[in-house]
């Protein structure tokens, strides 16, 4: 049943804003600390649990998958309702930002690189 | 024939629907025969719902009766409901595989993103630190830029620069991966997944590897989806605690 793997994704989904809304009252903190990171968690973990436990067949997985492949959908919807009016007053931000700080990401890449070949251990490389 | 506005009201969400199954199928086409695939179709669709709401108002498209259940489509619910699926693609065994270095990538990707995007935001005149928190936000994902922007309580105008800049950086990633691959060492699945953990934006990550060498995608992306997760935790909760110690 596809609502079985639906329901599963939603109380991860809401298990993760509680925590995400308590985190938010502990630190007096006006709005939720992380509760989707803290969902996506829940999910990683939970998945893996009940797919290991047999739980969940493919069929209800399906209901799981349908939504993640809703992302970019929402995704554009979501960017077709923002106020870009407002934004474009600071459009050189954005450009800026974006190219900087991406290429600035570029660069580590090589350094991290070298990093992970010093710490690997012999014999494990793919 | 006023029945044809009411009936399209009433059906909100499936108008929305249809709506960006349209952008969806346009942009794929001009991903595909103007761009020769060098900007993924996400990536155009998501540009092009930018410039459409250039022609609504404050919420964007949504403004128009015609698209109002664009708002609902579009609205945090369904965001983070859909993000919070895509995890289910990822395994916790997967990434103990990586070695701490492919988790660090992770940390110093957001961090680096995270504080010199708000940096370049706070030089270029967003003194807040809201606006700053979710400029530098932005430099993330287009997903990380809302989301924090929300949780901070962010203006929409700021919100809809935060994505702007994810959007860039898609583009930018897209473009650049195939045409630095070599320059960078990115051959190979231990240097994908650092890379996948330093950029992070999972369809520019998957674009930009399907162009360099496909089977690296896979490795790339594993990494990328624990970072919009993990930058929607931190972002407005640790990187926004150090910011607070500067501004």
């Amino acid at each position: 049943m596809k609502i079985y793997g639906v329901a599963v994704l939603s109380a991860c989904f809401i298990a993760g804003q509680l925590i995400g809304e308590a985190l938010g009252i502990l630190f007096h903190f006006d709005g939720n600390i992380g509760g989707v990171g803290f969902g996506m968690l829940l999910l990683i973990v939970l998945g893996d649990w009940i797919k290991k436990k047999k739980w969940l067949d493919a069929e209800a997985e399906t209901g799981i998958h349908f939504w993640s492949g809703m992302y970019i959908p929402v995704v554009i919807a979501m960017s077709a309702t923002q106020n870009v009016k407002a934004a474009l007053s600071g459009g050189w931000v954005a450009l800026v930002v974006g190219v900087f700080a991406t290429l600035l990401c570029f660069l580590l890449i090589p350094l991290l690189s070298k990093l992970q070949k010093k710490t690997e251990p012999s014999g494990s490389s793919l | 024939m006023d029945f044809i506005p009411k009936l399209f009201a009433k059906n909100e969400l499936i108008v929305a629907f249809l709506v960006v199954g349209l952008i969806m199928f346009i942009s794929v086409l001009v991903s595909k025969h103007l761009l020769r695939n060098r900007i993924p179709g996400a990536a155009v669709a998501i540009t092009m719902g930018l410039i459409l709401a250039y022609f609504g108002g404050k919420k964007g498209i949504a403004d128009m009766p015609l698209f109002a259940g664009m708002a609902f489509l579009g609205g945090s619910m369904m965001r983070d409901f859909s993000i919070v699926s895509t995890a289910m693609g990822a395994s916790l065994s997967e990434i103990k595989k990586t070695g701490w270095v492919g988790i660090l990538s992770l940390f110093i990707g957001i961090a680096v993103a995270f504080f010199v995007g708000g940096s370049i935001g706070y030089f270029m005149g967003y003194k807040d630190i809201k606006s700053v928190a979710t400029i530098g936000a932005g430099a993330c994902t287009f997903i990380v830029g809302p989301v924090t922007g929300a949780a901070l309580g962010a203006s929409s105008d700021i919100i809809a620069i935060s994505i702007a800049i994810g959007v860039i950086k898609t583009v930018v990633v897209t473009i650049l991966t195939p045409l630095i691959a070599k320059c960078i060492g990115l051959d190979n699945p231990q240097t994908a997944m650092i890379y996948g953990g330093l950029i992070g934006t999972t369809s520019g990550v998957a674009a930009g590897l399907a162009a360099t060498d496909p089977k690296l995608v896979p490795y790339g992306a594993l990494t990328a989806t624990f970072y919009t997760g993990l930058a929607c935790m931190l972002c407005p909760s640790l990187c926004y605690f150090i910011l607070s110690l500067f501004i």
